[in-house]
């Protein structure tokens, strides 16, 4: 699966409330770059189904999230853990410094 | 059962690294050559061409089509004729004469040719503010994040096609967009030279370098230098696009293949490099135009040649009855 759709409405149960770490992938249709490691979060989402949960965030329909959390940039994805952003990522990582971040999140 | 005992279970016959227009063309013609091939890419496919906000100079395509959209056509072509694709990142190759250890981040894979095709990476100006603001006003992709400056001020640093297509591109948001050159004279293609100067949203500083990037949370101005007087100026802006040029990502390649002095790699026309087996395609390698038709064409010739090769190999070691 490749994650869930977070919006400005479903941010707090879905993530702040989360009891398991989320990353949060910020995204925009407009954006290409963003599209093209799509599949990298999808994998990501697949490899630590359980474990970790997965959204993305549309940055066009969901103002008040992305404006709340600084977004000036995609794609940018945002860790959480326990309800608290741990960490920024801005623009593109390869996927193996992504699952460095998750396992030292798990 | 090992296909010889000369080669390892499991061998690939061609592991092309890097995932733009050249490496999935390569995979396309390789695989319809019913190559065993594999892809690694260390992001996600479509290289810089995916960064693009729109190409106009493709053959077959009068109307244009987003970077993006071309990328991801090249990507399923590749995938539908059997290429297979790891988002991993590459470390290192190791010859065993017959054969080559490819390691990545996760594990290694053997093949019996590598094609290089791992383009060239923007460059960063090397300025103060430069890596503190970046996310917060500085960027190097304005189809990523151009629409998060509707109404503002920006600033293009750079003279190139990348500098001049990506002003145009942001006109479209911004309420005005600077670009600041080092020279008095652009390298951008005259066609965008022209667009340019007619957009009343686009203004020019030339003979200006940019000292450092300032402000408190975000961008808020830049400080320019003038190249001939020496004087320093401000200019007030919400965030700068840095298109300041490419450097070949090769780093990792020397004392593997031959390199020239900026990294470029040296290939001949068949796109075979300084060492056996060894092929390069787009951006990475030293030549006079880089494009996506030039990247696919390489990306062609180098599959070809690393086909001819593998037949070579196979038929040397295999042919033992």
């Amino acid at each position: 699966m490749s994650g869930i759709e977070l919006t400005d409405l479903n941010f707090d149960t879905e993530v702040i409330k989360s009891n398991i770490p989320v990353l949060v992938d910020f995204w925009a249709p407009w954006c290409g770059p963003c599209k093209m490691i799509a599949p990298v979060i999808e994998e990501l989402a697949n490899e630590y189904a359980s474990k970790i949960k997965v959204g993305k965030v549309n940055t066009d329909n969901n103002m008040n999230t992305s404006t709340k959390y600084q977004i000036a940039s995609i794609p940018t994805i945002i860790f959480f853990k326990g309800g608290l952003p741990v960490q920024k990522i801005v623009g593109f990582k390869p996927k193996t410094e992504l699952k460095k971040i998750l396992d030292g999140l798990l | 059962m090992p296909i010889s005992p000369h080669l390892p279970e499991n061998i690939y016959d061609i592991i092309i690294i890097g995932g733009g227009p050249a490496g999935l063309t390569a995979g396309i013609y390789a695989s319809r050559a019913r190559m065993k091939t594999l892809l690694i890419e260390k992001m996600g496919c479509g290289g810089n061409a995916a960064l693009t906000d729109w190409i106009e100079n493709y053959p077959s395509m009068p109307d244009g089509i987003s970077g993006f959209e071309l990328a991801q056509k090249m990507e399923q072509q590749a995938r539908k004729f059997g290429t297979e694709i790891v988002y991993e990142e590459f470390i290192k190759v190791k010859d065993t004469g017959i054969y080559k250890i490819v390691k990545t981040t996760e594990k290694e894979y053997d093949a019996i040719a590598i094609i290089i095709a791992t383009g060239a990476e923007y460059k960063s100006l090397g300025v103060p503010g430069e890596e503190e603001f970046r996310g917060k006003g500085v960027s190097y992709c304005a189809t990523c994040d151009g629409a998060f400056f509707k109404d503002k001020d920006i600033v293009v640093a750079g003279g190139g096609n990348s500098a001049f297509q990506e002003a145009i591109f942001l006109t479209r948001f911004a309420k005005t967009v600077t670009i600041v050159h080092r020279r008095d004279t652009f390298r951008a293609m005259p066609i965008l030279q022209e667009r340019a100067k007619a957009d009343a949203k686009i203004k020019f500083v030339v003979n200006s370098i940019i000292e450092r990037i300032e402000g408190n949370e975000k961008v808020e101005r830049i400080v320019l230098k003038n190249t001939i007087t020496g004087q320093n100026s401000v200019l007030n802006a919400d965030g700068i696009f840095i298109f300041i040029g490419f450097a070949p990502a090769t780093e990792y390649l020397k004392g593997v293949i031959e390199l020239d002095t900026i990294g470029h790699i040296i290939s001949d026309s068949t796109m075979n490099t300084s060492s056996n087996g060894i092929f390069a395609c787009g951006d990475a390698r030293k030549k006079t135009l880089r494009q996506i038709i030039t990247a696919a064409s390489d990306g062609a010739i180098a599959a070809h040649s690393a086909q001819e090769y593998v037949e070579h190999i196979k038929n040397q070691y295999l042919a033992v009855k």
